[in-house]
């Protein structure tokens, strides 16, 4: 999930009588649940809505690397070491498997990492916030990787055929990271000092809020969600995924014996779901804009990244060139 | 300072040189070059901190003191005098040239003396060194690859793995330095005879830097230091404090 407020480019939906007929057989085929596939017919903003949504969760999962590599050179155990090398691993080839579905659309990796770089692209508001103690390794694989999940179960059977085939392969991993993160948590607090305990409500309390906006906007402000929704790109709305995370969250927090920093927080006996207060969208709004605690540093790295490994890139291709040509002349 | 008997100590070096090269690549998290590279450097890394907790688990069960010793403590609780690793990878990352020859030298000694270690009479070191081989196989053709590439790709390439095999190629003595310590381990039949390890290891940089167009410097007149002896540079010292921090930092938690 890490796709938030893709534009979709479409102000009404069409209605099947009001398109021609390349459209309404496009249509038609998305209402029967047959995939689209890379070389059938869609339409333009189906196309670009995609690559949107698509590069919008490969950045992220790019970008996911950062808070994790801020404590990977700390992890306290082996293990613990072995096992977040692991999910940084993972995260890399989701972002890179993920660029390779958005491809498929015609668009080009480097062109997109480019439109990230010059903040016109974006990523997951979640990744901007710091990790300030080792319990947040625990509390992002829990909540941010378990939001993620939420989001993207549905996805699995998304219309368009290749990112729908990433996303069963990406759930799979993160699934896995979720636990791990939980296990990180509890054992904290079934195993740990007082220090430790204090450690995971921290991350909890920090961690929380910015994970329920990972879900995007409420279903008022989500203008894009309905064309989304006809082209199956998003199944379900942004307030429904919120509140199903809340929903399957709430029981594993009271298992761990932690509590969430939110006082209005309880069960609706009546509705069958969790009520919960109202969210900071200033916050969430702000650090879409760039404002957040850590846009600035989280894009500088990813730029600098790129730019400092460019002679690298270059080299690799002269050398690549020079084997061709001698291959060429023997 | 604790010595350990020598069969403890060349564990500890292997372990440590492993642990610390493996650090190193954590480094690099979310500013390699390329994705590729994001994953590749992960996954030397992976089998690195996988072959360290090897030889520490040996190591620690050779120790076996009143201190419930185990790989974690062996990895977060010694100080750098404690540490055996090469010098070579402790040396900070500088450019991708720098960490990509410092991971060449060390793979092609890996390789030659896991080659050898897998033969070993003690069948503990012969079972980890044949697993950690079947990796450490990749690990040289992938950093040879980029010593080639790097070397015999554009002018600039060329002049930043000249400075980077410049900057680096003093720490290579302890590759190539026979020593009593091993002879000792060899002759009481532990381990097989490691004196071809030095030819083994020049033969190879030979080689790779001959298709890279790099020269091979003279061998390195360094004196003083010495991992055997935890005479570490100073690099070491800071990159302990990252790493072992939480332990240090909450002796009595449980992680």
């Amino acid at each position: 999930m890490y796709a938030q407020q893709v534009e979709t480019g479409t102000k009404a939906i069409k209605s099947l009588a009001e398109m021609g007929p390349e459209e309404r057989a496009f249509q038609e085929k998305i209402d029967a649940e047959i995939k689209i596939e890379p070389k059938n017919w869609m339409p333009d903003n189906y196309r670009k809505t995609l690559i949107r949504q698509i590069s919008q969760h490969a950045h992220s999962e790019i970008v996911g690397m950062l808070p994790e590599g801020n404590w990977v050179t700390r992890a306290p155990t082996l293990k613990r070491k072995l096992q977040l090398m692991a999910k940084i691993q993972d995260e890399a080839g989701h972002g890179l498997y993920l660029y390779s579905a958005m491809e498929t659309l015609g668009a080009d990796r480097d062109e997109e990492i480019e439109k990230l770089h010059s903040g016109r692209a974006k990523y997951s508001s979640i990744f901007n916030y710091p990790t300030l103690n080792w319990a947040d390794m625990g509390a992002v694989g829990w909540l941010v990787d378990g939001a993620a999940i939420v989001n993207q179960v549905p996805l699995q059977r998304t219309s368009y055929g290749p990112y729908s085939r990433a996303m069963i392969r990406v759930c799979k991993e993160e699934s896995f990271h979720q636990r791990q993160g939980y296990e990180i948590l509890l054992h904290m607090m079934r195993h740990g000092t007082q220090a430790q305990k204090d450690m995971v409500q921290d991350a909890i309390n920090r961690l929380w809020w910015p994970s329920l906006m990972m879900f995007g906007p409420s279903d008022a402000e989500s203008p894009n969600s309905a064309q989304s929704m006809a082209w199956k790109i998003k199944r379900h709305t942004n307030d429904e995924l919120r509140q199903r995370f809340i929903d399957q969250t709430i029981p594993q927090l009271e298992l761990l014996g932690c509590t969430v920093p939110d006082p209005d927080l309880k069960w609706n006996e009546e509705r069958g779901h969790y009520d919960f207060g109202e969210i900071q969208w200033e916050e969430f709004y702000e650090v879409l804009k760039g404002n957040g605690p850590c846009n600035r540093e989280r894009l500088e790295t990813r730029r600098n990244a790129i730019q400092d490994g460019a002679w690298v890139r270059e080299a690799a291709v002269a050398h690549a060139n020079k084997k061709q040509k001698q291959q060429a002349a023997a | 300072m604790t010595k350990y008997d020598e069969l403890t100590e060349f564990l500890l070096r292997l372990g440590d040189s492993a642990l610390i090269q493996a650090q190193r690549l954590c480094e690099w998290t979310g500013r390699a070059p390329a994705l590729e590279e994001e994953m590749g450097m992960m996954n030397v890394g992976l089998d690195l901190v996988g072959q360290a907790r090897n030889w520490y688990e040996y190591a620690a069960e050779r120790i076996n003191d009143d201190t419930d010793t185990d790989a974690d403590t062996l990895a977060f609780r010694r100080d750098e005098r404690a540490f055996r690793n090469l010098l070579l990878v402790e040396q900070p990352n500088g450019d991708f040239a720098v960490t990509m020859t410092k991971q060449f030298f060390y793979d092609a000694w890996q390789f030659h003396l896991l080659t050898m270690l897998k033969g070993a009479n003690d069948e503990r070191i012969a079972a980890i060194a044949a697993k950690s081989l079947k990796e450490v196989t990749y690990h040289l053709r992938r950093s040879s690859q980029w010593v080639e590439r790097l070397g015999d790709g554009t002018e600039e390439s060329h002049q930043r793995m000249e400075k980077a095999v410049d900057a680096v190629w003093r720490f290579t003595f302890e590759l190539v330095e026979k020593n009593d310590a091993e002879l000792a381990l060899s002759e009481s039949g532990n381990i097989p005879a490691l004196t071809e390890l030095p030819g083994k290891w020049l033969a190879t940089v030979n080689e790779v830097f001959a298709k890279a167009t790099l020269t091979v410097p003279d061998a390195p007149n360094t004196f003083y230091l010495s991992a055997r002896t935890g005479m570490h540079s100073e690099h070491l010292g800071t990159l302990l404090a990252e790493m072992q921090f939480l332990q240090r930092a909450y002796p009595d938690a449980s992680w």
